[in-house]
């Protein structure tokens, strides 16, 4: 007999009926999340969402309807920058619905299962390796809106806060395609869903285009988007023009806390139902 | 400590209109093998689903450890090491990560999950392939990394569902020396297969199914004895097409007759004589005879005595090494 292979007695790891402290459950989480970053690492494609199609998106909005947009107070690529960040983080967030069916169609989570770990670091540990691939994303988004001419007169507080507004509101839209994902048949399935939702959402809103000029039932719809008041809180905190100042609707003229109560709201929300969906995908 | 470290205690679990489990019962004591043997779709990885807590039955109860599953999954999931009959691995990550990754999801500290890693990378020579990614694995790798998987942690009780099912024949001989390995380590160990030489090699005790019902329990031994006829194989020097007719009378139950139509095998009541008169039969019937066998029951006569012509299905009749995973 092989030492390596030798059991430890029954009951040796304690027969503890409740089972995880604080520091299991973090430490379970930070694994989770190195597992995710390690997939980015492996598969760096997975990265285009987050480096290449902001950097297409930006250079394609300002130089391809930069000149036909008029900008009532200010330039077009200043109006749009904000825009886009929120725009591609919110698309982004397709990325956590795929990677959970994956995980759910690859087994990998039937393996996580039959382990004594504290079972929502699955959950955890992907929104925040997700959160970090975001905030990458916002970088990218940033530094390509700078090379093009974006500029802003705020401090770096507002600044901060501004990106900080606009990501905290990502993390809480990436437990509602958290659930998406463990709802969903298949990955392909969950990416479409992610599509057919997450696109409406962010351009029926003022990210891309002053709400003034949409018909009277998609501008409230506009005005209400959750999208829209981000967007709007970042343009007000860094100086951007803010077309939407001039709308009566509470978000736009409370964007900022707008922003934090959606974020909250949305959070408070899927987060339980995620993990709703995801005991029953795993009872049977 | 408890002394049966595995219980399942009529247990009933279905699947929508399908009935995995039709009230199973079947025990295991501490540093047992119990071989759970039954065709594709007989409830064995069913039952191991309830056991591992990954599935909850209908009616029935489960004990792993002493501790009921259904009232103390976590605590279970501390005490049990499981490879799955589809090994579940990542396949972007390395066969070291996987085990790290295992390792510090089962409680271990990071430093010591990767020095247990090593030291099982190592122990199923999978050391060269250690920085790989998974996906380029082999199967037989595959299921050597889950089965080092399951042992991270040192678990009191092993679950291994169909750990040689799709092996060629040289990667299940070694997976075979690793179960031999952990054999008489003081693990209890619970075994599921479709192989009967599988269970005959490695289980202290048989529990067959089929259809979600145990139709028999008892060692290996003790299953071949129930069987009381032993079994005669003859091969034809040409095809003979009435020869199944002909030794019909001599033997007992039905004759089977290879493809090519030259071998036949029946069982028989042992006599004095047999052969002769088998072969007598035979030659006054114009068909020359090339080899007669009779032999005592293999647990495969066993096994298609308990569950009739149309019992087995296809996974049973075949050669494990002639199965090419897909």
């Amino acid at each position: 007999m092989t030492p390596a292979v030798a059991p430890r007695p029954p009951g040796a790891a304690g027969i503890r009926l409740v089972t995880h402290g604080v520091a299991e459950r973090v430490r379970n989480t930070v694994s989770m999340a190195r597992r995710n970053l390690l997939h980015i690492s492996r598969e760096p494609t997975q990265l285009s969402d987050v480096t290449i199609q902001p950097v297409l998106l930006t250079v394609l909005f300002v130089y391809l309807f930069g000149g036909a947009i008029p900008i009532p107070s200010g330039s077009y690529t200043d109006f749009i920058l904000p825009g886009l960040l929120a725009l591609n983080l919110t698309t982004s967030t397709m990325g956590t619905a795929v990677g959970l069916a994956t995980d759910l169609h690859e087994g990998m989570i039937e393996r996580f299962r039959v382990l004594p770990m504290w079972r929502p670091a699955v959950l955890v540990g992907r929104s925040l390796a997700d959160l970090l691939t975001d905030c990458l994303c916002a970088l990218v988004v940033a530094v390509t809106g700078l090379a093009v001419g974006w500029r802003t007169s705020a401090g770096p507080l507002a600044i901060i806060a501004g990106f900080a507004l606009v990501l905290f509101f990502t993390y809480s839209l990436s437990w509602v395609t958290a659930c998406v994902g463990l709802s969903s048949k298949s990955p392909e399935s969950a990416a479409s869903f992610g599509l057919i939702v997450l696109f409406p959402l962010a351009f029926v809103s003022n990210a891309m285009v002053p709400t003034q000029h949409m018909p009277g039932w998609l501008r409230t719809v506009a005005d209400w988007n959750p999208v829209s008041a981000v967007t709007a809180a970042a343009r007000q905190l860094w100086h951007n023009p803010n077309p939407s100042a001039s709308i009566g609707a509470w978000p736009m003229q409370h964007p900022i806390e707008a922003s934090l109560a959606w974020s909250a709201l949305i959070l408070a929300v899927a987060a339980p139902l995620a993990s709703r969906y995801f005991r029953r995908r795993t009872t049977e | 400590m408890a002394d049966t470290m595995i219980e399942a205690d009529g247990l009933v679990k279905s699947y929508g209109e399908t009935r995995a489990l039709a009230g199973v019962s079947f025990s295991a004591p501490a540093g047992s093998v119990l071989g759970l043997l039954g065709p594709n779709g007989a409830g064995k990885t069913t039952a191991v689903r309830i056991l591992t807590t990954l599935a909850r039955p209908d009616a029935g109860r489960a004990r792993v450890a002493g501790l009921d599953v259904l009232a103390h999954p976590a605590a279970v999931r501390r005490q049990i090491g499981v490879a799955a009959q589809d090994a579940t691995l990542d396949g972007l990550l390395t066969g070291r990560q996987n085990l790290t990754l295992v390792g510090e999801l089962s409680g271990l500290r990071t430093g010591s999950a990767r020095a247990r890693a090593a030291e099982l990378l190592e122990l199923f020579e999978l050391a060269d392939a250690a920085d790989r990614v998974v996906k380029g694995y082999s199967g037989g790798m595959r299921r050597r990394l889950d089965l080092a998987a399951s042992l991270l942690t040192r678990p009191p009780v092993l679950f291994l569902d169909e750990p040689t099912t799709g092996l060629d024949p040289v990667s299940r001989q070694r997976v075979w020396e690793v179960i031999r390995e952990l054999i008489g380590s003081g693990v209890t160990l619970l075994l599921t297969t479709q192989y009967l030489d599988e269970a005959d090699a490695l289980a202290d005790r048989i529990v067959v199914v089929n259809h979600g019902q145990v139709i028999a329990d008892g060692t290996p031994r003790e299953l071949k004895e129930r069987s009381r006829s032993a079994h005669v194989e003859v091969t034809l020097a040409g095809p003979g097409p009435e020869a199944a007719e002909v030794i019909a009378p001599l033997v007992d139950g039905r004759v089977s007759v290879s493809a090519d139509g030259l071998r036949l095998g029946a069982a028989v009541d042992s006599a004095p004589g047999l052969a002769t008169a088998l072969v007598r039969a035979l030659d006054q019937a114009g068909m020359l005879v090339d080899t007669i066998e009779v032999r005592q029951p293999s647990l495969d006569d066993v096994f298609f005595a308990l569950t009739g012509p149309a019992g087995p299905g296809e996974g049973a009749t075949e050669r494990p090494g002639d199965r090419v995973r897909a």
